[in-house]
């Protein structure tokens, strides 16, 4: 068999108006049929979060949304702008909790923890914010992580990956920006280097090591059409690139399930005792 | 001596998942508006009385023909055939997904579904036994295929009942909606919308494929449920993605017309299907 010097272009292309109707259905049938009206959200600045603010907006109304706006003192003040600028869009509600005093407190006992301890805590302080406002004001998290992420593990357990329901996890980022700009998110929310924010001149795709148009293409190989690694070098994406996207996706498998629980009764948690999530309602 | 006209109508509903009573009242409700409008059949979709993914739930959903709780729905069915999906529970405790013809008081047809989805998203092997039969069902209506979503995949489902006489072929089904490459459709809406006419014109009869809609642990089901004329022509189509009710006059007179113009059904020659299917079997034991 040749080898093919041009990469199979998958068809990454998604309808707009379809999508928006599918995922607006979905908000407002799960979050209803739980028993609760609202939706809470941690809106960041970047353009997932600002989809799920959007399509959340739409589906239980902006008087039934609270955006939660959490920066760390060395967030960029950017973010903090574009998340207020989602906010304004769409009339929704919201609230600035600055999460710096909490963190620090934490790490003045532990000097010597790197940034990637730093930035976990960070994600999952912010977790823990929005449960406690799910709480306080009766409305479901959503979540913001798409399959971009979900499937390499770029997220963090407990974190940013945690919510009740989550509109956007069977897009990939690639779609995540075309649904968006159907929608209307901001122009600025949508030209802008994604970033996970955790530390001054973080890029996601810096830390990656390749852009999410590269990776959405073998993603979408690779998972949805099943591609074998020989098919997809024959397909002529580079192997080591096509090898090392495998390996993430191997590695957080982890992330994707709930905790490992050792197996001794005949019956067991999320392996022989199966219901689905919906149950009666 | 059949009817010259039949009103069909399919329930585009959207069960409650694991509620058998709520379920019962909404398909009791919907028969009895279908019976004032003058309709002879109401379809619903598949297993319009449990929800679909029902897992574990399954035994404790699982009705028998004789269960008391058919009964109101029986009664009903004395003025209007009814077509539901359901949880069936053998006399020997094995487990159906099933869909029973209810008509004059009684249960005049049941088919278990065959060809059980365990692949990709779908797992019903696991939960469910396999039917092993394969008949068309006779009613006042005229002969009917009743099939079950997956057994529409396999084209020697619906052959197999036009060969035995099939006026209507009614499908019920819980189909999922998925597949973003395709356009303004889903992939899944697509390719269903393509067998529906297909099979229409291939085996010249009517078609009605009854949908259902809602959303169950993330996963959505698409409506758009159609009645088509056996020359493959839209006599009527259900909303995506929101309930509806679905209503067509089915013209024997037509049926004949097109049966005289294409006489697909006439031309067909089972014995050598029979034939090389025997030959074809016999080779695959010898590999």
């Amino acid at each position: 068999m040749g080898k093919v010097t041009e990469p199979v272009r998958p068809n990454l292309t998604v309808n707009g108006e379809l999508l928006r109707k599918l995922l607006v259905g979905f908000i407002e049938n799960e979050v209803h049929k739980m028993g609760f009206h609202r939706a809470v959200i941690g809106v960041s600045g970047g353009v997932d979060s600002a989809l799920s603010a959007f399509l959340a907006a739409q589906a239980l109304g902006a008087e039934n949304v609270w955006a939660l706006i959490m920066p760390y003192k060395t967030s960029s003040p950017e973010s903090v702008a574009h998340a207020e600028l989602v906010v304004e869009t769409l009339k929704i509600h919201s609230a600035i909790i600055d999460i710096t005093p909490q963190i620090d407190a934490y790490f003045e006992r532990f000097p010597e923890a790197d940034t990637l301890r730093r930035g976990n805590k960070m994600a999952r302080e912010r977790m823990t914010i929005l449960y406690d406002h799910s709480a306080a004001l009766s409305a479901l998290v959503l979540g913001t992580s798409n399959k971009t992420e979900l499937m390499l593990g770029y997220g963090t357990l407990y974190g940013d990956m945690a919510s009740a329901i989550n509109p956007l996890g069977d897009l990939f980022k690639i779609q995540v920006w075309q649904l968006a700009a159907h929608m209307g998110v901001p122009e600025e929310i949508m030209k802008k280097k994604p970033t996970a924010d955790l530390w001054e001149g973080q890029t996601d795709e810096e830390e990656l090591g390749f852009t999410y148009e590269e990776v959405d293409q073998v993603l979408l190989l690779m998972i949805d059409k099943r591609y074998e690694i020989q098919d997809l070098m024959e397909a002529g994406f580079e192997e080591k690139f096509v090898r090392r996207v495998f390996g993430m996706v191997q590695s957080s498998q982890f992330k994707r399930r709930l905790p490992l629980i050792a197996k001794v009764s005949g019956r067991t948690i999320d392996r022989d005792f199966r219901y689905p999530r919906d149950w009666g309602r | 001596m059949k009817a010259k006209q039949t009103k069909i109508a399919i329930g585009q509903i959207n069960p409650i998942l694991g509620d058998l009573s709520r379920n019962l009242s909404l398909h009791e409700e919907m028969v009895e508006r279908a019976r004032q409008q003058g309709v002879n059949i109401i379809v619903f979709p598949e297993l319009s009385l449990t929800g679909y993914f029902v897992k574990d739930l399954v035994p404790s959903l699982a009705l028998s023909v004789q269960s008391p709780h058919l009964d109101r729905l029986k009664t009903l069915s004395s003025d209007i055939s009814i077509v539901v999906g359901l949880v069936e529970e053998s006399s020997d405790y094995r487990f159906f997904n099933s869909a029973i013809l209810l008509e004059a008081g009684e249960v005049r047809h049941v088919h278990r579904k065959i060809y059980l989805p365990t692949y990709g998203m779908f797992d019903e092997r696991r939960y469910f036994a396999s039917g092993c039969r394969l008949q068309g069902a006779e009613s006042r209506w005229g002969p009917l295929g009743l099939l079950i979503c997956e057994d529409l995949w396999h084209p020697s489902a619906p052959y197999l009942i036009s060969l035995e006489g099939m006026d209507i072929l009614i499908t019920l089904s819980s189909s999922p909606g998925r597949g973003l490459g395709g356009g303004e459709k889903l992939e899944s809406v697509k390719i269903w919308e393509s067998l529906n006419y297909t099979y229409a014109y291939l085996f010249s009869c009517f078609v009605v494929f009854a949908n259902r809609v809602g959303y169950e642990d993330g996963v959505h089901f698409w409506g758009g449920s159609e009645i088509l004329s056996p020359a493959g022509t839209l006599l009527a189509k259900g909303k995506y993605h929101e309930e509806d009710f679905v209503i067509a006059d089915l013209d024997q007179a037509e049926l004949r017309r097109e049966r005289a113009a294409s006489p697909l059904l006439r031309d067909e020659c089972p014995d050598l299907v029979l034939r090389e299917l025997k030959r074809i079997q016999g080779e695959k034991m010898k590999e």
